[in-house]
C-alpha cells in the first residue's frame, strides 16, 4: 500500500497474548507415560499401514507402519515395549482412527537403526527427502502435510525464497518461541538443509515482534550469512498462515485455489526444520516434539518435550492438574485448536500445543441475528465475505457459497472472533467448503 | 419527548415478542435508539401522540413485522417519520419554538424557520426575479446573506429545527465518539457529505454553476444527523466498505436532488430510505479476494 511495503497482511485481529504464562519456562522433558497411543495416521494424505502386531517388542524409534504412497508417511514408537493393541482409537482431529497402543517396559531402549550422520550434507537432495520421509515428518505448525512431499515441487514451479514460520500468531503458544530460544543452531543447520534440497538462497526467517529475544538470538546465529535475513512482523493473527505470511514478507499473492509454489515460495515451521536436523544429523525419527500446555484451566502451564502418542490426560496431570474452572480442551491455540471431547486422545506430530479454556475465557453464547456490521469482512485475511457466504451455506446454497469463494477460507477463525452478534461464521464455512467438495467429488 | 418515544418503543417492542413467543430482545438496546433517533427527527413541540404512533409503527410494522433485529430492510426510525411527515405534514414541520439567539425570521413567505426552508424559497425568488416584488426579492436577498453570516449559528444549534438537527457541534461530538470506539466506519459519513458537499456548490447557487454554498448545506437541516447516525445503521447499510462508499454518494445524490429541485426542503429521510432499499442490491458487490485476479 502506498509502495511502502508494510511487513503485514490486510485484515486480521489481535486477541490476548497470553504468552506470559509460558513463555519464559525452558522446555522440559516430560518423562514417558507408561502406555502410548500412536494414530497411524497424523499427516494430510493416506494413512500408514501397521507393520506390527500384537505383542511385538518394540523399541524407541523403530517403525511401526508402511506409508501408502508418496503423500503419506510412516508413524515411529516412542517408547520402548509391548503391543499391546491395534485398534480404532478417539483421535484428536475428530472420529476415531486406527492406533497403534504400545505399553511401555521403561526401559527405553533405543532402536539400532538410529545412526548419527556427521556428513549428511554430502547426502544428495533425493537421498535427504528419502530420509525425510522415512523419518515420518508432517508439517509442524498443526497443517501436518508430508514434508518430503512439500520439499518436492515439480519443476515448473521453481522456488527462490524460502520462509521459515516463527511467527506462532495463536495466543497462549510458546513452543515454537522457546525452540528458537534453545535449539536456535539446530533450527538453522534445518534451514540449511531445506536451502540444499530446493537449491534456493534467498532465505527469511519470520518471527512475530513479540518475541524480541528470539529475534535477537536467530540473527546471532544467521550473521554473517547474507542469504539469511530475520523479518520481525507486526504482531497480527493469523500472521503464521502461510498466504499471509508471504505476502507480508515478499508482497506476492498465493493466487485464489493455488500453494506457495505458484509463487516461488515455500513455507516451513521452525519445529520442523529442528525435526529435519535431527532425523539427517542424528538418525532420530519424529517421535517427540515440544507442546505448549496452557490456559486457565491448567495449574501449572509449561513447555514440555513430550512423546508422540502421549495421552493429553498424562501430559494434563503432569502439568498439575486442571483448574477448577477448566470447561474447554482444545487442541492447538484457541483461535485455530481444535475442541477435544476427550483427554484420552494422544499427543500427535501436529500437536502444537494443549489449551484448557474456563467459563470466562470461553462462555457459552447463543448467536443472534446478523446485524450487517460488517466486521467480519474487515477482519477476513482473505478478503472473504464471511457473512454472506454463512448465510448461503445456512440457506444450503452451497453453489453460492461457492461463487463467494468459500473455498478460500483458510478457517483462522477471524470472522467468529469479532462476530458481535457471536454468530458460529467459520462453523458454518467450515461446513459449506465439506459440502462443495464433497459435491464437487460427486460431479467430477 | 424524547422518552415518550423511547417507551414506547420498548413496550411495543416487549409487547410484540411475548405475543409473538420469541425472545424478549428489549435488552439489546435497539428499539432505544429507535426511539431516540426517531424523536431528534421530530420538532421540539410536537403533540405527545405523534412520537407514540410513530414509534409503535417503527417497531411494529417496520422492524419486527420483517423478524425483528436484522431483517427489517429500512431504518425503522427514518420509516416512521416519513408515515409521520406523510399523514400530518403540518405537526411534523412546524417550528414555533423561537431559535434562541436566531436571526432568521423577517421573511413572510416562509410557513416555517428552518434555514433550509429560507434558503429554498429565497432561491426561487432570486431565481425569478420578475415574478414577485421588488419588496420580497429584497428581503430574499438580504436572506441569503444573513445565512451566509449564519454558520456560526448553525454549528452551535441556534436555529430552528428538529431535535437532533441543529447542533452540527455536538452532533460530530457525538459522531466522534461513535467513530473512535469503531461502531460506525468512515465510508458512508464521508462520502454522503462530500457528494451533497460537491454538488450543492456546482448547483446549489443562484449564479449559475459552481455558485453553491456547501458549507451551509452541509451544516443545516438533518445531513450530520443522518449521515452519521442514520445512514450507518448497521442493519440497513450494505456490509463492504466500497458498496458503504457508493451507498453514501447514493444518499448524497438524492438529498441534493430534493432540497435543490424536490418539493421538500430537506431531503436526507427519504435519501436514506431509498438507500436502504439498494442495500441488497449494493451487497451483491463482491470484493476481490486474497489472490484474485479479476
Amino acid at each position: 500500500m502506498l509502495g511502502i511495503r508494510r511487513r503485514t497482511f490486510a485484515g486480521g485481529v489481535y486477541p490476548p497474548e497470553e504468552k506470559s504464562h509460558t513463555e519464559k519456562k525452558p522446555i522440559e522433558e516430560m518423562p514417558p507415560p507408561t502406555t502410548v497411543v500412536i494414530p497411524l495416521q497424523q499427516h494430510i494424505g493416506a494413512p500408514s499401514e501397521p507393520i506390527v502386531k500384537q505383542g511385538d517388542q518394540v523399541r524407541i524409534g523403530d517403525r511401526l507402519s508402511e506409508p501408502q504412497g508418496f503423500v503419506s508417511v510412516p508413524v515411529h514408537a516412542s517408547v520402548s515395549g509391548t503391543v499391546q493393541k491395534i485398534a480404532p482409537l478417539p483421535h484428536p482431529l475428530g472420529d476415531q482412527m486406527l492406533a497403534i497402543v504400545i505399553e511401555n517396559d521403561g526401559q527405553d531402549t533405543v532402536t539400532d537403526a538410529i545412526k548419527p550422520d556427521e556428513n549428511y550434507l554430502a547426502l544428495t537432495p533425493d537421498e535427504m527427502r528419502q530420509k525425510i520421509k522415512e523419518a515420518g515428518i508432517a508439517g509442524m505448525g498443526g497443517a501436518t502435510f508430508p514434508t518430503h512431499v512439500k520439499l518436492s515441487p515439480p519443476e515448473s514451479k521453481p522456488i527462490d525464497i524460502l520462509i521459515l514460520n516463527g511467527a506462532e500468531c495463536e495466543p497462549y503458544l510458546t513452543a515454537d518461541h522457546r525452540l528458537m530460544l534453545e535449539y536456535s543452531q539446530d533450527i538453522f543447520n534445518g534451514l540449511k538443509i531445506f536451502q540444499k534440497i530446493l537449491n534456493v538462497k534467498k532465505t527469511y526467517i519470520a518471527i512475530e515482534k513479540n518475541k524480541p529475544d528470539a529475534i535477537r538470538k536467530m540473527e546471532e546465529i544467521a550473521q554473517g550469512d547474507k542469504e539469511v535475513e530475520v523479518i520481525g512482523l507486526k504482531v497480527k493473527y493469523p500472521q503464521g498462515a502461510e498466504k499471509q505470511l508471504i505476502k507480508a514478507i515478499t508482497g506476492r499473492e498465493v493466487p485464489t485455489g493455488g500453494l506457495p509454489m505458484d509463487v516461488g515460495c515455500l513455507v516451513q515451521n521452525v519445529g520442523t526444520a529442528k525435526a529435519v536436523f535431527d532425523a539427517l544429523r542424528w538418525g532420530k525419527p519424529l517421535y517427540q516434539r515440544v507442546i505448549t500446555v496452557s490456559g486457565p484451566g491448567i495449574q501449572k502451564p509449561k513447555n514440555l518435550l513430550v512423546r508422540i502418542g502421549t495421552p493429553f490426560k498424562d501430559v494434563i496431570a503432569f502439568c498439575g492438574g486442571y483448574t477448577e474452572t477448566a470447561n474447554k480442551l482444545v487442541m492447538g491455540g484457541p483461535m485455530m485448536g481444535l475442541s477435544q471431547y476427550t483427554d484420552e486422545v494422544p499427543v500427535i506430530k501436529g500437536t502444537s500445543g494443549i489449551v484448557v479454556l474456563d467459563g470466562k475465557t470461553s462462555p457459552t453464547v447463543e448467536p443472534s441475528p446478523c446485524i450487517g456490521c460488517g466486521r467480519c469482512i474487515l477482519t477476513c485475511p482473505m478478503g472473504l465475505v464471511p457473512t454472506t457466504i454463512a448465510q448461503y451455506v445456512e440457506a444450503k446454497n452451497y453453489e453460492m457459497a461457492k461463487k463467494w469463494n468459500a473455498l478460500d477460507c483458510i478457517e483462522c477463525g477471524a470472522c467468529t472472533f469479532v462476530c458481535p452478534a457471536k454468530r458460529p461464521l467459520l462453523q458454518s464455512i467450515r461446513l459449506g467448503k465439506y459440502k462443495i467438495q464433497t459435491l464437487n467429488k460427486k460431479a467430477g | 419527548m424524547t422518552l415518550v418515544a423511547v417507551v414506547t418503543a420498548v413496550v411495543t417492542e416487549y409487547l410484540i415478542e411475548k405475543l409473538l413467543n420469541k425472545p424478549v430482545t428489549i435488552k439489546d438496546w435497539s428499539a432505544v435508539v429507535t426511539g431516540m433517533l426517531l424523536a431528534y427527527n421530530l420538532p421540539p413541540e410536537v403533540p405527545l401522540w405523534i412520537p407514540i404512533i410513530g414509534s409503535v409503527f417503527a417497531i411494529a410494522i417496520v422492524k419486527q413485522a420483517f423478524g425483528g433485529l436484522g431483517f427489517n430492510p429500512v431504518n425503522p426510525a427514518l420509516a416512521a417519520r416519513a408515515l409521520l411527515l406523510a399523514s400530518w405534514p403540518i405537526h411534523v414541520t412546524v417550528f414555533n419554538t423561537p431559535p434562541r439567539g436566531g436571526t432568521l425570521s423577517g421573511i413572510d413567505i416562509i410557513t416555517s424557520a428552518t434555514p433550509l426552508n429560507v434558503m429554498k424559497q429565497s432561491l426561487q425568488v432570486l431565481k425569478n426575479v420578475d415574478a414577485y416584488s421588488i419588496d420580497k426579492v429584497n428581503k430574499a436577498s438580504e436572506a441569503i446573506i444573513q445565512l451566509h453570516a449564519s454558520y456560526g449559528n448553525l454549528f452551535w444549534g441556534k436555529v430552528g429545527g428538529c431535535i437532533g438537527e441543529t447542533s452540527a457541534f455536538l452532533l460530530l461530538l457525538g459522531a466522534a465518539f461513535l467513530l473512535y470506539r469503531h461502531i460506525i466506519g468512515w465510508h458512508i459519513p464521508l462520502s454522503y457529505i462530500a457528494t451533497v458537499a460537491v454538488l450543492t456548490w456546482i448547483f446549489g447557487g443562484s449564479n449559475g454553476l459552481f455558485s453553491g454554498d456547501p458549507t451551509f448545506h452541509v451544516l443545516a437541516g438533518g445531513l450530520i444527523l443522518g449521515a452519521f447516525f442514520m445512514a450507518t445503521d448497521m442493519v440497513t447499510s450494505p456490509l463492504t466498505p466500497k458498496a458503504c462508499i457508493w451507498f453514501g454518494i447514493g444518499c448524497g445524490v438524492i438529498t441534493t436532488v430534493i432540497r435543490l429541485i424536490g418539493g421538500y426542503p430537506e431531503g436526507v429521510s427519504y435519501s436514506i430510505l431509498l438507500m436502504n432499499l439498494v442495500t441488497p442490491l449494493l451487497n451483491r458487490l463482491r470484493p476481490k479476494a486474497f489472490g484474485e485476479r479479476k
